[in-house]
């Protein structure tokens, strides 16, 4: 008879999953047990607690793997690696300010639906919202998303790859369903997202099969060695890692695969908006960053051309769609595509400064896209009355703002520009160092498109600047029509660390450097 | 019984699965598409799994089918929702978002 062999399991190196998944199960129990008056006090304590304290225990796996060097986890289904601690702490840390916005409640509310299974417009609602509810249920789905998204870059076989997907989308499905205002465009968003979601997620799934079946195991690094054997089953290799490449795009939102960008963007509530565009874009670049550093370098001939192709597209769709929107958030949204195209620069190059340069380009874009959207759930209409409704997220009703409000614009400024990519903000090193690592890998010609695209984005962001600044207000100084909410202070702190972080990227990258500079391999 | 047959079958299912998406207006059917097609992977991990005379493939489709479950229990969350705010799970009637 075979013996059972319990696996060794190295419960110090999963320690910042523990203690995100373990208190979101908390927040679950909270739910149940604690009274209402103190269940969202209780939720954002144990969030914020938890992914602080998550951050924390990465820190200290940092310093123990420096020391010991990488090492496999859970009988091989993790790494713990540079790279894969490192974007886990840059996911922690925009999951942390992005926190800060969802538990935000500007003018008194905050952002979510008061009873999500309330039909939108009927008494129920009407009657919920009255008597103060809050779906408190906010903080443990974000927790569930923030875990799955750690085990995302960590993931060494397909199998906890899949899981992880699963786990960080599930949750993200539904939170882009309770929108508190416009509740139309957010239940439509969630459904488009799922549909699309669970539809990528198939491919994904027939990808994973299919390598299965080509080399009899889902490891990555066996995967890797079975990669170079001639079996006369190329096919079905190239066909399996296209599949499982294209599940990771769609949740990075590269074109053809970004159809759902835009209306997710734009449905789902603002601060859940500003978390999913950070986390997720982290999450899945470093997990495709991994698959296609491990497992492709042996199929580079083959791929080479499709993925070109998407990053040429990505680039130039995110960007001259941007350019023709007139709603803020589908333009951020369509901005992201266009990142997302720069990103993939780093992930195409294929060479060790590329996975050090896609890692900073993801904080900064992180930390610049969590402000953003904080700024916009500000930024508000006022109907006849004068009470503070929905979001204003016209361009028109941005005109002038700057007089009114200089902190705001200024720092929505700042994020514009670090976006666009000009000097003495995180986002212009990180371009930077992106586009060198793609000319050390040989696309010098990716790097001029990219070049151009930047250029052209950078008229639509300016667009916006001068709009804020430079433009006469719509409203007369009575009745501006668009008004900037006070928060209870958790949104100013997050915008504020971005900014601080924003400019300290730009101005002095040297720590972070230092720090990505020593994540540039891959445990096989 | 060539196995081969069941990576045949496996390959039609995706492709009905994957047409019953694309093509289907109601966000139910739409969503049994998803479903067939990720049956239809189960099939061919475990066809492997027999192929390669190891247990990976079946395990791997345990999973996917909790996976299944909690997918269909969110999106059917999200599908009712939208059903009784519209009175319809039309695909095409979920068009206010447009650029």
């Amino acid at each position: 008879m075979n013996q059972f062999v319990p696996p060794e399991i190295d419960w110090a190196a999963l320690s910042p999953v523990l203690i995100v998944l373990g208190l979101a199960v908390v927040g679950v129990l909270v739910e149940a047990f604690v009274p209402m008056r103190a269940r969202r006090a209780t939720q954002v304590v144990l969030a914020v607690v938890g992914v602080g304290a998550a951050l924390v225990a990465v820190a200290w796996r940092w310093v123990v793997v420096q020391d010991e060097g990488p090492t496999a986890v859970v009988a091989g289904a993790l790494r713990e690696d540079a790279p894969a601690l490192l974007a886990q702490a840059i996911l922690l840390v925009c999951a942390f300010v992005g926190l800060l916005v969802i538990a935000d409640r500007s003018s008194g509310e905050d952002a979510f639906a008061p009873a999500a299974a309330a039909i939108p417009g009927s008494a129920y609602e009407a009657e919920a919202r009255k008597a103060g509810l809050a779906q408190t249920e906010v903080f443990p789905l974000t927790m569930f998303a923030v875990g799955g998204m750690l085990v995302f870059p960590a993931a060494a076989d397909l199998l906890t790859l899949f899981i992880a997907l699963e786990v960080l989308s599930l949750p993200l499905y539904l939170l882009a369903g309770l929108a508190r205002r416009r509740r139309l465009l957010s239940q439509e968003a969630s459904l488009k997202y799922f549909l699309l979601g669970a539809f990528s997620s198939a491919f994904f799934l027939m990808g994973i099969a299919l390598l299965y079946g080509y080399s009899g195991s889902v490891r990555f690094d066996e995967l890797a060695t079975a990669v170079p054997a001639t079996s006369g089953l190329d096919g079905m290799l190239l066909a399996g890692v296209l599949l499982v490449i294209v599940g990771l795009l769609f949740k990075v939102g590269a074109v053809p695969f970004h159809s759902w960008v835009p209306d997710v963007y734009q449905g789902a509530p603002t601060p859940i908006t500003g978390f999913m565009a950070a986390c997720t874009k982290i999450a899945a670049f470093a997990a495709l960053l991994r698959f296609v550093y491990v497992v492709v370098p042996g199929l580079q001939w083959d791929l080479t051309v499709a993925l070109w192709v998407i990053a040429i597209l990505t680039m130039i769709v995110g960007t001259v769609l941007a350019v023709v929107q007139t709603d803020m958030k589908r333009m951020l949204a369509y901005s992201s595509v266009a990142h997302a195209g720069f990103l993939l620069l780093g992930v195409i190059a294929l060479v060790p400064s590329g996975i050090s340069s896609v890692l900073f380009y993801l904080l900064a874009y992180g930390l610049a896209t969590v402000g953003a959207f904080g700024l916009l759930t500000l930024v508000r209409e006022r109907d006849a009355d004068g009470n503070v409704t929905g979001e204003a997220l016209h361009l028109s009703q941005w005109a002038g703002l700057g007089r009114r409000h200089p902190v705001l614009a200024v720092c929505f400024t700042l994020f514009l520009i670090s976006f666009a990519g000009i000097p003495l903000t995180g986002g212009f090193i990180g371009k930077f160092l992106v586009f060198g690592a793609a000319i050390e890998g040989g696309a010098w010609p990716l790097v001029v498109i990219a070049v151009l695209a930047s250029a052209a984005a950078a008229f639509f962001y300016v667009r916006v600047i001068v709009l804020m600044f430079f433009t006469e207000p719509a409203g007369t100084d009575a009745d501006p029509g668009t008004t900037v909410v006070r928060t209870e202070g958790l949104t100013a702190v997050a915008v504020v660390v971005c900014a601080i972080g924003t400019v300290l990227l730009g101005v002095l990258p040297g720590p972070i450097l230092d720090l990505t500079a020593s994540a540039t391999k891959f445990m096989l | 019984m060539s196995l081969v047959n069941y990576l045949v079958l496996s390959g039609i299912l995706f492709s009905i699965g994957s047409i019953a998406v694309l093509t289907r207006r109601n966000a139910i059917i739409a969503f049994m598409g998803v479903e067939l097609m990720l049956n239809a992977a189960n099939l061919t991990l475990v066809t492997f799994g027999r192929l390669h005379g190891d247990l990976h493939g079946q395990v791997i489709a345990f999973f996917v089918m909790v996976v299944a479950a909690a997918e269909v229990v969110i999106g059917l969350a999200i599908i009712v929702s939208i059903f009784r705010t519209r009175g319809s799970a039309s695909i095409d009637d979920a068009n206010l978002l447009k650029s």
